[in-house]
């Protein structure tokens, strides 16, 4: 039946990140951003909140309950609105641990799971993107080719996150005609990972070029055996979380023009009298609404096990547009204090922009 | 927990309606917008049984009885979702054969929104018995729409006290000649019984068709749902019973937000969902249509591709289905909350804005998407366009609807935020 009111757990997962995003990450965002660091305590405290080892079963030392989409959604809205670098911080491993989770062979499962999950945090991460305007998960360029029981690749990735410190790297490759995806370790001849990538946003974050020169590994690497992964699937997990994360930021952007709004004066009145800024407002509001509840019917749906990837491809462009609009409004806004660093808005507007291409930056 | 599996009673409505719209509606409709003063009798002869044998209170789909599930617990409300997605349906079919069905309509929710409980029995009963009937809504004048505090039909007590008297002109009544004057309906009349008291003068009166003094003085020529019919009323000296005040006569001054005006605003906050359920009825028939006109000549929609693969065409179709769907959820939120019995004013304002939008560019799209036949009256296409429009204007224009929300979320009052 039709709801829209989330169960008593989904809100209490809902209030724990967003004490969290509220609590500890807001306030280290501007100096995480000037500086392109990351607060590693503030990551360490926000694996503690579970959120990944409560998507994995006992069995492979999670917390036992079943990964769903919808749960990780909450939660990304929320890490979203803390800060979209320190967000996908957290949220790499997932990168690495639900393609195994939903893929894997039962050897992989067992061999890597618990290593992402019964630790504190642990940079696993996965290289898909590609320095290329026309980047296509469908049609990719870094090649996996068989010889016997052994793969050899050869490619180049892109916007690869905590690639400098990973133990392991999940590499999507173009297999014949499909996607499928590699397990390679730290240190495997033929990897390099090269300088650490500057962006208009997220700079906080640390991305890497990654080249793989003939790098040769075992076929028991491709995740899920002889079976593979089926790429359109995964990248919903994807889809979904992006579009949850663009809802936080923009929800952020949307929360502080309306206070400024409602507090800064012209001509003897606060300008959000005015039609002319509450009408944008009104707007913005109505579109970070709109986003959340697709995001959410596109998780259900992959939940329920549906084929997702039209809502889920919807919610995403959706976010995408979505993201933008609001964050450049809030800029409006403030008008030349939206422009200034010293308000947020301005990193906002440079991290919104990039949602259109962060496919496969973020999973749920 | 959230949700989004639609109850099958519901689905299994909107395919019976899906039914009618392929059989019945669309085969009509050109006909009845090149013959707009035409009343669509086959149309409304066919589903006046399905409505009468609901109670016909189309506005009113809950008796208040709480209702209970095999195993005696509470069953969840599920009428005004039931509702849009009919309307959505027969608007699919055809917006305008939708606006002309018979029921309670705009006039039976307002009773519904402010009558007693007497009242809403006394006025509601006939929907379920004998011939087909309409019931309007008249608020508009001509010289004031949106700022519907600013009204001037008045409504005083006749000296005895047993009657009022109403005087003044109503215009852009949707459906007003067919409760008026062609069945045994009414018009819910919003008057002053205090113009110096604003706001929390205005009252809604229930006028039965017929009443000597109410004469539709004009039916409008309107862009699109032509086959509707727009009536302007006038009222003279018309006398209707005490009795037929919506709610309280009580007016207290000095509390301009909250009485009198918030009948109006209850009204809206029930029907503002259901016109953007129409608009998105309307909405998906231009996008599923120009879909697979495409499609059949080669161009189809591919998900998830990457951006630059996607062609013009494909993009906007993309854009087109994922507008509509933004609109329809936040339809089905302002809904769910009105059958949970929460304040939905916020989010019906917010579907209104959106839905009557979306529906307005996604019939221009499709209108441009295919060319000379899109402009063309060999399909309905054109008329789609046509009779989407009315939805970002009538019950609340766009605007309003926005200055709506933003006041909710700015926390001002309407004379903070004009």
């Amino acid at each position: 039946m039709i709801s829209f009111t989330p169960s008593e757990e989904q809100q209490l997962i809902i209030d724990t990140v967003r004490r969290y995003a509220v609590d500890r990450m807001r306030p280290a965002a501007y100096e995480a951003d000037e500086k392109r660091t990351i607060p590693y305590d503030i990551i360490a405290r926000g694996w503690d909140l579970g959120l990944l080892p409560s998507a994995i079963p006992e069995q492979y030392g999670g917390f036992g309950e079943a990964h769903q989409a919808l749960t990780g959604v909450l939660a990304a809205e929320e890490l979203g609105y803390g800060d979209l670098s320190m967000a996908l911080y957290l949220m790499t491993p997932n990168l690495f641990a639900i393609p195994i989770l939903h893929y894997g062979t039962e050897e992989q499962k067992q061999k890597w799971l618990p290593r992402l999950v019964e630790g504190g945090f642990a940079p696993y991460t996965a290289a898909l993107v590609e320095p290329r305007w026309s980047f296509d998960p469908h049609a990719l360029h870094t090649v996996a080719e068989r010889e016997g029981n052994v793969y050899e690749i050869t490619g180049h990735k892109a916007m690869v996150p905590l690639a400098a410190d990973a133990q392991a790297f999940l590499v999507y490759a173009r297999e014949g005609e499909t996607t499928q995806a590699f397990i390679i370790e730290r240190g495997t001849e033929g990897l390099a990972v090269l300088e650490r990538e500057s962006f208009m946003g997220i700079r906080a974050l640390p991305t890497y070029e990654l080249r793989l020169d003939d790098v040769y590994v075992p076929a028991s690497c491709r995740v899920g055996g002889e079976q593979g992964i089926d790429i359109d699937h995964l990248m919903n997990y994807s889809r979904v979380a992006l579009a949850a994360l663009a809802v936080g930021v923009a929800r952020g952007a949307y929360e502080y023009a309306r206070d400024y709004a409602k507090q800064r004066e012209a001509f003897g009145k606060p300008i959000a009298q005015n039609q002319a800024i509450a009408f944008m407002l009104a707007e913005m509001a109505i579109e970070v609404e709109a986003t959340r509840l697709m995001t959410y019917e596109a998780a259900w749906h992959l939940d329920k096990g549906h084929n997702a990837t039209q809502q889920a491809a919807l919610a995403k462009a959706y976010a995408d547009e979505m993201a933008l609009m609001v964050t450049d409004r809030a800029v409006q806004i403030l008008g030349g204090h939206g422009y200034i660093r010293e308000h947020p808005v301005e990193r906002w507007l440079r991290n919104g922009r990039g949602f259109s291409t962060f496919l496969g930056l973020a999973m749920v | 927990m959230i949700d989004f599996e639609i109850p099958t009673p519901i689905k299994r409505q909107v395919q019976f309606i899906t039914m009618l719209g392929e059989q019945v509606m669309r085969p009509v409709a050109r006909y009845y917008d090149e013959h707009e003063t035409e009343r669509p009798w086959d149309y409304i002869n066919l589903i006046w049984p399905t409505i009468r044998e609901r109670g016909g209170r189309s506005f009113s789909i809950e008796d208040g009885k709480e209702k209970t599930d095999k195993e005696g617990k509470p069953r969840p409300r599920i009428g005004y979702l039931m509702l849009a997605h009919v309307v959505e349906a027969l608007s699919w079919g055809d917006a305008g054969l939708y606006l002309c069905t018979p029921g309670g309509g705009l006039g039976g929710a307002a009773v519904d929104a402010t009558g007693t409980p007497e009242q809403k029995e006394r006025f509601l009963k006939r929907f379920g018995e004998g011939e087909p009937k309409w019931a309007a809504m008249a608020m508009t004048e001509p010289h004031c729409g949106s700022d519907t505090a600013a009204i001037r039909t008045t409504a005083r007590l006749s000296e005895d006290g047993k009657e009022w008297i109403l005087n003044g002109e109503k215009i852009f009544v949707t459906g007003g000649l067919m409760a008026a004057k062609e069945s045994r309906g009414f018009v819910v009349v919003w008057a002053t019984v205090d113009p110096s008291a604003g706001r929390a003068g205005m009252k809604p009166f229930v006028v039965e068709a017929g009443t000597p003094g109410m004469t539709v003085t004009k039916l409008e020529h309107k862009h699109g749902i032509r086959v509707s019919d727009t009536a302007a009323i006038v009222f003279n000296d018309c006398r209707i019973p005490y009795d037929n005040i919506l709610g309280s006569p009580e007016v207290v001054k000095g509390d301009t937000e909250h009485k009198g005006f918030k009948g109006a605003m209850k009204t809206f906050d029930a029907t503002r969902p259901l016109v953007a359920a129409s608009a998105l009825g309307i909405a998906r028939a231009a996008l599923e249509f120009t879909a697979s006109y495409l499609k059949e000549r080669g161009v189809k929609v591919r998900y998830g591709i990457a951006p630059h693969l996607q062609t013009a065409v494909e993009r906007d179709l993309i854009h087109m289905e994922m507008q509509h769907r933004a609109g329809w959820l936040l339809v089905l939120k302002a809904v769910t909350k009105m059958d949970a019995g929460e304040e939905n004013a916020l989010e019906a304002s917010m579907a209104k804005v959106k839905a009557g939008q979306v529906a307005t560019y996604v019939t221009q799209k499709a209108v441009e998407l295919l060319g000379p036949e899109g402009y063309s009256c060999k399909l309905l296409v054109e008329k789609w366009m046509r009779d989407a429009r009315i939805n970002d204007i009538y019950e609340g224009t766009g605007q309003i609807n926005r200055l709506i929300v933003a006041r909710r979320l700015l926390g001002y009052t309407s004379r903070e935020l004009r």
